[in-house]
């Protein structure tokens, strides 16, 4: 592990059951994401539930591209779109794509963004989500060469920035404590 | 592992990006040349979800069937008295349709009818939505040896659902009658006119193509037409309603959003080839090739 010689100093020795523990922690938001994803297609009869699975994929991977990079690498985004696609019945690679996408702009934003406070985050992650939901729709549209109606887009894109409080507050707790691979 | 400099592994790791993009539209290529990849992974991903799913649908299912309970408590009385003013509605009308039902026997005995051949079905519980944004389908969860085959009619209790569009080892999907790829030739009951019901995705599907100076009327009962071989003739689909902009549209008479269980019926139906087996867009460009 090249990572943890970027930090000098005296440390526990690395025993079988130290190193499972960073594994593990390093592996909790991909391992969350994919949780959240197959959780959100269980048949709670919701109405509108059709736009949960987008919602919470877009707000995960937001959230940990902003502020865990190393434990969301763009391998794993390709992964989780992959899943969105198939579970989502996306054309393939539409949310690929975009995930991809949005991974790379928290990535070049995040010098900025994982200093403000959460208000701007959340403000920032509804342009994100409304740009992503917008991709979406126009990837559908373009594939299938036909015009399909916005306004499941719309309405996806609404759940995701009031969902975005929601799951942002678990996250953060995650990201403080069990996410840590420092509290191993 | 091979060592690298420092350097050369920051060139790397900037690059994953870029690639896996190129890789995304790659795959945006790949699913539209081989539309079967996608379906496959999609049914094999559902055969191995929807024992869990199945299984977490009880309990859900039970919780949802108390907090209804608690809430039909509540208007018990009045509940009764419209029941039994609907009973004793059904009552007249049932001596009516028995009435019916014997003149319609001898008349078809003195006309030596061919019966229409019983169909063979099976009930499936409905697991998840199989639609996602942009399509309307649900996923059935379905025993091994189900005997299920793509083009079968699924109908609950009221009315026509869709139409079995992917087989899996357990599991089975249904496009509904409102997906935007969803045609359906019918007859209007009273009129007796030739129809075509198209999807829009809404939750009412829309009447188009009905014959010239017989508009459909409002309330008009709509029913499956044996045209094209697809569908065994006056299966109930619902009832005629026009828009405040003057569109007709049909009322499902199933519960397409709260659908539970779902019959399969074989009625042993070649007229149409199966349907292309690929999700709600990769369909439409096989129409138009």
């Amino acid at each position: 592990m090249a990572r943890t010689d970027q930090t000098p100093g005296i440390r526990p020795r690395a025993t079988w059951g130290r190193r499972l523990d960073i594994a593990a922690r390093h592996s909790l938001p991909a391992a969350s994401t994919i949780l959240l994803m197959l959780l959100t297609d269980v048949p709670f009869n919701i109405p509108g539930q059709s736009a949960l699975l987008p919602a919470v994929t877009l707000t995960s991977v937001w959230f940990w591209s902003l502020f865990r990079p190393a434990a969301m690498p763009p391998p794993v985004v390709f992964g989780i779109g992959l899943l969105l696609d198939l579970l989502g019945y996306l054309p393939l690679g539409s949310g690929v794509l975009t995930l991809l996408l949005v991974h790379g702009i928290a990535l070049a934003w995040r010098r900025f963004l994982a200093r403000q406070g959460f208000a701007l985050i959340w403000l920032a992650f509804i342009v994100i989500a409304a740009a992503a939901a917008a991709l979406v729709w126009l990837l559908v549209a373009v594939l299938n060469f036909r015009l399909v109606p916005a306004g499941p887009a719309l309405f996806q894109a609404a759940v995701s920035a009031a969902l975005y409080p929601a799951l942002a507050i678990p996250l953060a707790a995650a990201h403080a404590s069990l996410a840590n691979p420092e509290r191993a | 592992m091979i060592r690298l400099s420092i350097q050369a592994r920051q060139a790397l790791a900037k690059l994953t990006l870029p690639v896996l993009i190129v890789a995304a539209f790659g795959l945006m290529l790949l699913g539209k040349a081989d539309t079967l990849l996608a379906e496959r992974a999609r049914t094999a991903l559902a055969d191995a979800l929807a024992p869990i799913y199945a299984a977490l649908a009880e309990p859900l299912g039970s919780i949802k069937a108390t907090v209804t309970e608690a809430a039909d408590l509540w208007n018990l009385r009045t509940e009764n008295a419209r029941l039994r003013d609907e009973n004793e509605r059904l009552r007249r009308w049932q001596s009516v349709a028995l009435a019916l039902d014997a003149e319609n026997q001898r008349l078809k005995a003195s006309l030596r009818w061919i019966p229409d051949p019983t169909a063979s079905f099976v009930t499936a519980r409905v697991v998840a939505d199989a639609g996602g944004l942009y399509a309307k389908a649900v996923l059935l969860s379905v025993g091994p040896n189900h005997g299920i085959r793509k083009g079968e009619i699924a109908l609950d209790e009221r009315g026509l659902v869709g139409r079995v569009t992917e087989v899996g080892a357990r599991t089975a999907r249904v496009l509904l009658i409102t997906d935007l790829n969803s045609r359906i030739p019918v007859i209007l009951e009273t009129s007796r006119g030739h129809a075509i019901l198209t999807g829009t995705n809404g939750p009412r599907p829309r009447l188009m193509y009905w014959p010239e100076g017989q508009p459909p009327q409002e309330g008009e009962r709509v029913v499956t037409s044996a045209e094209a071989n697809a569908f065994p003739a006056n299966l109930p689909i619902g009832t005629i309603h026009y828009t405040a902009g003057g569109a007709a549209e049909v009322e499902p008479a199933a519960l397409l959003t709260r659908l539970e269980v779902v019959r399969i019926f074989d009625y042993g139906l070649t007229g149409v080839a199966p349907p292309e087996p690929a999700s709600a867009g990769e369909r439409l460009t096989a129409a138009h090739h």
